[in-house]
């Protein structure tokens, strides 16, 4: 038995076998339950640990050469991977609700597979190929081979495409530094290059314009998965360059870059989501923001902020899933999801709305929801180290609290004597129940989930100690 | 003799390149990049067995059939865009040769701290990303992004291979340059989506 073959190769080869499956319900089961079982494995069964199972004896290693390099998940990465596959196994259930199953479980599974493969790749500056990959194979799942692909996600596709030179070249030059701490020219330089690389793959303010693109153009449910898989673990592998090298970590400029990209996003996002006419750009925004408030985390002290990006982690996953089949369920009853055609739609899918409104409030870090706990943490964190930065994260906050409102004004805003008709699914009410359910239990008993999140920053050598 | 090679390697760099900022038929665009990749590869044996080299053209190709073979099936005319100011023959080639003597400028520099990979290397290295990015710059067409990111890759590439000989980036990067391919041919299709449907209903 082999880590990198049970998280990577067989969740790949799974995802092939169900290419031909049509069956919604059937898909949608199949790939929630791999990805249930994945993360039970990942969080129960330890790795480089002998088991002793009646007469046999069980051992799961950690490494897995390929072409010369290794693929390695090291024991304290099961919690992360418990993580990812938990939430990836939102997405895979809801995908009946949504209706993309065929597209999303098995393409979902292959783009889960590789942003584990490229947290698990040695040396792990090779992770920004495995993106690459998972953002090829985005592709087909954004796009129908039916309709013309939008400006969005040939955006999509540039930016993504760009980052992987840079990051690439960084790593590389990043070796040099480490080797000659005192050339700054070489620290300047290659620091600029993970810069780049980054903010392309981060899509850090100025070069987010095709998120919102994206979420007018594609499935949103579908649109969702992306924008939560993608940054987070793009995030996770920022990290692990922070945690590499010694000269990154202890740089003050590197805090204030985080800091002030962190607040560009937060502030940026919010205030234009609260300027949005569409229901699907201001989940964008929202998306923005989330990424803001992550690696405004990165920016904190290392004990205070790694334990807060993975507590923003589930919190962020569990309200993109109900955000984005929310809107999912809003497209199936309106022709667009601008606010003239959504006016009222509460009547309609009081579930979905109900949904929008809490995803938005708990990225705007809303009492007693999902969101709340991480960024309380996070503010509180920020006012210790700079009072001005956590005063521009409140004007982000607001600019959320805003949307959200607007998003209620314009999903009750109905007709005088207009009947209640809802056209929801059992299954699309059940999901969205479970979800906002979900959304008010992390928010009000956020101890539940410190199981799960309490080892993960031992993945780290230095950060989070 | 391998540092000539190089060089006029650099010159059949800045042919295609150039070629492909110009050419308005998608036939002689995907010749070019075709030929293009013959210079890659050129540039990629400064640094690389030949056997791995290899795989970055044998790749290259491949992309290139790929999306040959996926634009001929479609019968829409190429985008003109040669109407829209600024984008005419005279911009282009200005553009280019600013790219150029950005490139000259940078070359020595980049190729120092590129391990001393070589200034020809260097030099068709720079190249290829610079007018890729140009390239990228104006236009929309799914065809010619997909060989303007080819492009740059392709620079990025012949970079690389000087500080990294792993086998393990090298198959990657080739499946990446496939996959790139393969998601432009995707998107061509499903930008004429309407036409075929149209066809097939006739």
């Amino acid at each position: 038995m082999n880590a990198p073959i049970i998280w990577i190769v067989f969740p790949a080869a799974f995802a092939i076998l169900l290419l031909p499956l049509r069956n919604q319900r059937a898909l949608s089961i199949l790939g929630g339950g791999l990805a249930v079982a994945l993360a039970l494995i990942a969080q129960f069964v330890p790795i480089e640990v002998a088991m002793l199972i009646g007469p046999l004896s069980l051992k799961i290693d950690s490494t897995l050469s390929v072409l010369g390099r290794a693929l390695i998940i090291q024991p304290t990465e099961g919690p992360l991977l418990a993580l990812i596959y938990g939430a990836a196994s939102l997405w895979f259930f809801g995908a009946e609700a949504s209706k993309t199953a065929p597209r999303i479980v098995p393409l979902g599974l292959i783009i889960t597979a590789l942003m584990v493969a490229s947290i698990a790749v040695q040396p792990f500056l090779f992770a920004a190929l495995f993106i690459e990959m998972a953002v090829l194979l985005s592709i087909p799942l954004l796009t129908s081979l039916y309709s013309p692909p939008g400006r969005g996600v040939i955006r999509f596709l540039i930016y993504q495409t760009l980052a992987m030179p840079f990051i690439l070249l960084a790593g590389w030059l990043l070796v040099g530094v480490e080797a000659s701490p005192g050339d700054l020219a070489l620290a300047a330089q290659s620091a600029t290059m993970l810069g780049l690389g980054f903010a392309f793959l981060l899509a850090i303010f100025p070069l987010y314009n095709w998120v919102p693109m994206l979420m007018e153009e594609s499935p949103p449910f579908i649109a969702g998965f992306l924008l939560w898989l993608l940054p987070t673990i793009t995030i996770i592998f920022g990290a692990g360059f922070i945690d590499h090298y010694s000269w990154l970590r202890s740089s003050p400029q590197l805090i204030v870059a985080l800091r002030s990209a962190g607040l560009l996003m937060i502030v940026t996002g919010g205030l234009f989501a609260a300027f949005q006419r569409h229901l699907g750009r201001i989940m964008a925004y929202g998306v923005i923001a989330e990424t803001g408030f992550a690696i405004l985390a990165l920016s904190l002290d290392s004990r205070l902020g790694i334990p807060i990006l993975f507590l923003l982690i589930p919190a962020r996953a569990l309200s993109l899933a109900v955000w984005s089949l929310s809107l999912t369920i809003i497209k199936e009853h309106t022709e667009t999801m601008r606010f003239r055609e959504s006016r009222g739609i509460l009547r309609i899918a009081p579930f979905a709305a109900t949904g929008i409104l809490l995803a938005t409030l708990s990225t705007a870090a809303f009492p007693l929801l999902a969101g709340f706990p991480a960024k309380l943490a996070l503010w509180e964190g920020l006012s210790r180290a700079s009072l001005t930065a956590a005063l521009w994260m409140g004007v982000g906050i607001v600019g959320l609290l805003i949307s959200a409102f607007r998003s209620l004004a314009v999903v009750s805003m109905a007709e005088e004597y207009t009947s209640w008709e809802p056209r929801e699914s059992l299954m699309q009410m059940l999901m969205l129940g479970l979800g906002v359910i979900g959304l008010f239990l992390l928010g009000v008993f956020p101890q539940t989930i410190q199981f799960f999140l309490f080892n993960l920053p031992a993945m780290f050598e230095h950060l989070g100690r | 003799m391998m540092l000539t090679f190089s060089w006029v390697a650099v010159v059949v760099i800045v042919i295609t390149s150039v070629g492909l900022l110009l050419a308005r038929d998608w036939r002689s665009s995907i010749i070019l990049l075709a030929v293009q990749y013959v210079a890659m590869f050129t540039l990629c044996l400064s640094h690389m067995p030949l056997g791995m080299a290899s795989v970055k053209v044998v790749s290259g190709w491949m992309s290139a059939a790929t999306l040959g073979m996926t634009r001929s099936s479609l019968s829409t005319p190429d985008i003109d865009e040669e109407n829209n100011w600024p984008r005419g023959i005279s911009f282009r080639l200005f553009a280019a040769g600013m790219v150029g003597i950005i490139v000259a400028g940078a070359a020595p520099r980049v190729n120092l701290m590129m391990a001393d990979a070589g200034t020809a290397v260097t030099t068709g290295s720079l190249l290829l990303i610079g007018m890729g990015l140009l390239h990228l710059g104006l236009t929309a067409n799914i065809l010619r992004v997909t060989i303007s990111l080819m492009t740059i890759l392709s620079g990025f590439e012949i970079l690389y291979a000087a500080v990294e000989g792993s086998v393990l980036v090298t198959a990657l990067l080739a499946t990446i340059i496939l996959g790139l391919a393969l998601v432009g041919a995707y998107l061509m299709l499903a930008a004429n989506a309407e036409e075929t449907e149209e066809t097939e209903s006739v």
